[in-house]
């Protein structure tokens, strides 16, 4: 080593660089790394994902469809091989129900979780950059829809604007968004204040380049985990509102309201233990769910060492 | 102050206290073991001081911290021999290496505001070390710590133990924590860059107060720096590192007068780079009495007039705090002026960063202190020169990639950086980039804060050539906001001295340099520590007068 140059070159420089690595070899690191329950909780939700995705070519039935004979899950188990999990109280396929279910539950979920980053993320970008009285005024707006339990709020809006799909979507995204609006505002303040966003600034460039370009990538990773985490919240909000009632609406399959269908005969669970099943199987879907995204969000928060505010 | 040092000669002082013997230390990074010491021999007699200096990335730190038989987590100590006092540090335990540590062995860290305990008073952590360790009673300590900060010179010894670490200057912070390493009265301290942090007019008060208590003790002490100047004050004898690897060895005045090594010559002859000044009346930016606050609170310029020659350079100069660094945001736009104007080639120049018009914002530039947070981490070099080249020049595809290559070229780097991240370059690199990105927008005027201060001598070098090349092959005009003297012999034309908010003098380098002096000016050239080993001595000496 001795045999270093001793003139200077500023293409030779050394100094403490970093490997240059594409994206993929670094996911690559990442992934050996992973530990057990980050490896199961990805296989779990790739494997809900392909049941959602394929659901029309899966299902043995349609998620509607009434079976004549009705048959009822205690008589049917083993004694009728056409329906594995047996039929609900009305007759319609359980494992039918339950991959249709998947479907819809999670794609409203997902598309919910979606709608309320894009709101409370870009409201929470412009607070940041904007640190006068719109960052007031969004703020104190935020503590204000924060402020009513949101479960009890989302039940009399639904019931204002009536159980539908979008405005199910819309209600929840609209309240879930105000967690969002906090996280992406105070990561986004930590950013704002560096040297690059004030030579965008001096540049002359927009509101909007800056946000995009500038400082989202840059708040990237507590924001991918935190829509993880949010994903399993939104999830459940709509299992629960389902349960009570007033989310999915019958025919449509969900997992919350098969619970809440299922549960009326868990009182006769001693004399048959299958009766369990129809509402067990998708609390469990559910259960299982949000197990394997959290595992995922917390190998991922453990890695980038970020925030988390809940 | 004595002069100790000048009876009994350097370099020969009682017997050994540490020896280190090819030390091996292996560090962590990017998933991989890298060798950061590669078998490095260091030995302290009792009472001498060890300067220890090199690049950062040199290991030096390292170093000082193995000598301590600690590693920081990330490291490990893979081979070699440590005996501190007959002791076996590589041998013992944990348990005995923390008995050592605060009581025998001291620490003081670069950056005192961030290593002191801000719920705690100042007094409480100076002797906690000492009495947990049970070297002395908590009173008797408390009694001693008063004694240190008087022998250290702080303002008021009695009372500002009782302060918290946020109401005392980082100066004072800094030698606090001196007295609280010298607290137990250990065999050696080891001094992480511990001024490197401070203004020049304060460094000089801490290195005094520091040097005069290790005399008075007799302490042995490494001392750790990137600045040669402060080494030749400070050690007995000077080791140089450069890779991990030892470069050379020699008692102070041998080493700074006649060095063996090319490389060590090359750190010599940095501060020998001096443009010759040439003036000029061409006016390119004419501040006129500008007055400027944050918010509504103290005004923080007052009623401040610079001239800036086309194609020259204007150092601004001042300690921290004097309002060099909102001069400039006041002339970007970013801190609209209270009263007062701006011309800018004889145009008034808008004052709201927000009204300029897009060839108002290409003409001034600007490059920062820190290039690391001035890229976007997640944008290519590419991306990074590119962008102003699209926005303000509407170049797009291969015409862009074409000027970008360029640009790359006339930085000195070459075509395959476009497609680097910065975090794939390093420090001086990323300066350069910084540089290339304002040249992309070809500017009439580079405003550059503080743009060497964070890199090593020789990288220092590398820039301050480039800009001097650049300025003359492009006839730009720069601002150039320092506090390092060095750099503004290295690179201006006229200099503007600043302090608290006001202009002390503007002139051409000769008038400002030479004498007869401002009081504040002589004050701030005063503190700039040469490479005389003896100019502590005669700053002491002056003072001592006074």
């Amino acid at each position: 080593m001795s045999k270093q140059e001793q003139t200077y070159s500023a293409a030779g420089e050394v100094g403490q660089i970093v490997t240059k690595r594409s994206w993929w070899e670094r996911a690559k690191i990442a992934l050996r790394k992973a530990p057990v329950s980050a490896w199961f909780g990805m296989i779990v939700i790739a494997f809900y994902a392909f049941v959602a995705i394929f659901a029309q070519v899966l299902a043995p039935y349609g998620e509607a469809d009434v079976f004549s004979k009705a048959d009822l899950p205690w008589a049917s188990l083993g004694g009728d091989e056409a329906h594995i999990f047996g039929t609900d109280q009305i007759g319609r396929d359980v494992l039918s129900r339950l991959i249709y279910g998947a479907q819809n539950t999670i794609g409203i979920a997902l598309i919910t979780t979606l709608l309320s980053f894009f709101i409370g993320g870009a409201l929470g970008l412009v607070a940041a950059i904007n640190r006068a009285w719109l960052d007031q005024l969004l703020s104190r707006g935020v503590d204000v829809l924060m402020s009513i339990p949101s479960l009890i709020f989302a039940l009399m809006l639904l019931s204002i604007f009536g159980s539908s799909i979008p405005s199910l979507i819309m209600i929840i995204a609209v309240l879930d968004s105000t967690r969002v609006f906090r996280l992406t505002r105070s990561v986004a303040a930590n950013v704002v204040v560096m040297d690059y966003v004030e030579a965008a600034r001096l540049r002359g460039e927009g509101l909007s380049w800056i946000m995009r370009r500038e400082i989202l990538p840059n708040i990237m990773p507590p924001l991918v985990a935190e829509f993880g985490l949010r994903f399993s919240f939104v999830f459940l909000t709509i299992a629960a509102l389902s349960f009570l009632g007033l989310g999915i609406q019958p025919p449509t399959a969900d997992w919350g309201s098969m619970v809440r269908d299922g549960s009326r005969f868990i009182q006769f669970v001693k004399f048959d233990w299958t009766l369990a099943l129809p509402s067990l199987l998708p609390a469990g879907a559910v259960a299982l769910l949000t197990v394997a995204v959290n595992f995922v969000v917390d190998w991922f928060l453990h890695k980038t060492s970020g925030l988390r505010d809940e | 102050m004595s002069n100790n040092s000048e009876q009994t000669p350097r370099g020969e002082k009682g017997d050994i206290l540490l020896e280190m013997k090819d030390i091996r230390i292996d560090g962590l990074s990017d998933e991989r073991w890298h060798q950061i010491i590669k078998g490095v021999n260091l030995t302290l007699k009792r009472g001498e001081v060890l300067g220890l200096i090199g690049e950062s990335g040199a290991g030096k730190s390292t170093l000082g911290k193995a000598s301590m038989g600690y590693a920081q987590p990330g490291c490990k100590i893979k081979s070699g021999s440590i005996m501190f006092d007959g002791m076996d540090l590589m041998a013992a335990t944990e348990a005995e290496k923390r008995a050592l540590w605060g009581s025998r062995i001291a620490y003081v860290a670069q950056s005192a505001a961030a290593s002191f305990n801000p719920a705690h008073r100042l007094i409480d952590q100076t002797v906690e070390a000492t009495v947990d360790h049970g070297v002395s009673t908590d009173a008797a300590a408390r009694k001693d710590a008063v004694e240190l900060y008087e022998s250290l010179t702080l303002p008021n010894p009695d009372a500002i133990g009782d302060r918290y670490p946020h109401q005392v200057s980082g100066g004072q912070l800094q030698r606090v924590m001196t007295a609280m390493a010298m607290s137990p009265r250990p065999d050696l301290i080891i001094f992480d860059e511990p001024t490197t942090a401070l203004d020049v007019t304060t460094q000089v008060d801490v290195l005094l107060s520091m040097r005069s208590i290790v005399e008075k003790f007799n302490t042995a002490a490494i001392y750790i720096t990137h600045d040669l100047a402060v080494v030749a004050q400070m050690a007995d004898r000077i080791k140089v590192l450069r890779y991990g690897e030892e470069v050379e060895e020699a008692v102070t005045n041998e080493m700074l007068t006649n060095p063996t090594q090319d490389y060590t010559k090359s750190l010599w002859s940095v501060r020998a780079l001096e443009k010759p000044e040439a003036p000029s009346e061409d006016i390119i930016l004419d501040v006129k009495g500008v007055d400027a606050a944050y918010g509504a609170g103290v005004k923080v310029l007052q009623d401040v007039s610079i001239k800036v020659p086309r194609g020259r350079t204007v150092s601004i100069v001042g300690e921290s705090g004097s309002g060099k660094s909102t001069t400039a945001r006041v002339i970007t736009g970013l801190l609209p002026p209270m009263a007062g104007s701006i011309e800018f080639n004889g145009e008034p120049l808008t004052p709201v960063l927000k009204d300029r018009s897009k060839d108002e914002l290409r003409r001034i530039q600007m490059i920062y202190q820190m290039a690391d947070t001035a890229m976007n981490p997640k944008q290519t070099v590419g991306e990074i020169i590119g962008r102003p080249l699209e926005f303000y020049h509407n170049m797009s595809g291969g015409t862009r990639e074409a000027r970008v290559n360029e640009l790359l070229e006339m930085i000195e780097l070459d075509a395959s950086f476009a497609d680097r991240l910065p975090s794939e370059l390093s420090g001086g690199q990323k300066q350069r980039i910084c540089i290339a990105r304002a040249l992309a927008a070809e500017p009439e005027l580079i405003i550059c804060d503080e743009v060497t201060s964070a890199l090593d001598q020789i990288v220092q070098e590398g820039i301050l050539k480039l800009l001097l090349r650049l300025q003359k092959e492009l006839n730009i005009t720069y601002i150039f906001i320092t506090h390092d003297i060095a750099v503004v012999k290295a690179i201006s034309d006229e200099i503007v001295v600043m302090y608290q908010g006001g202009v002390v003098e503007q002139g051409l380098k000769s008038n400002v340099l030479e004498p007869p002096y401002k009081d504040y000016t002589q004050l701030l050239l005063e503190s700039v520590p040469e490479m005389d080993p003896t100019w502590l001595d005669k700053i002491a000496e002056n003072r001592g007068v006074e």
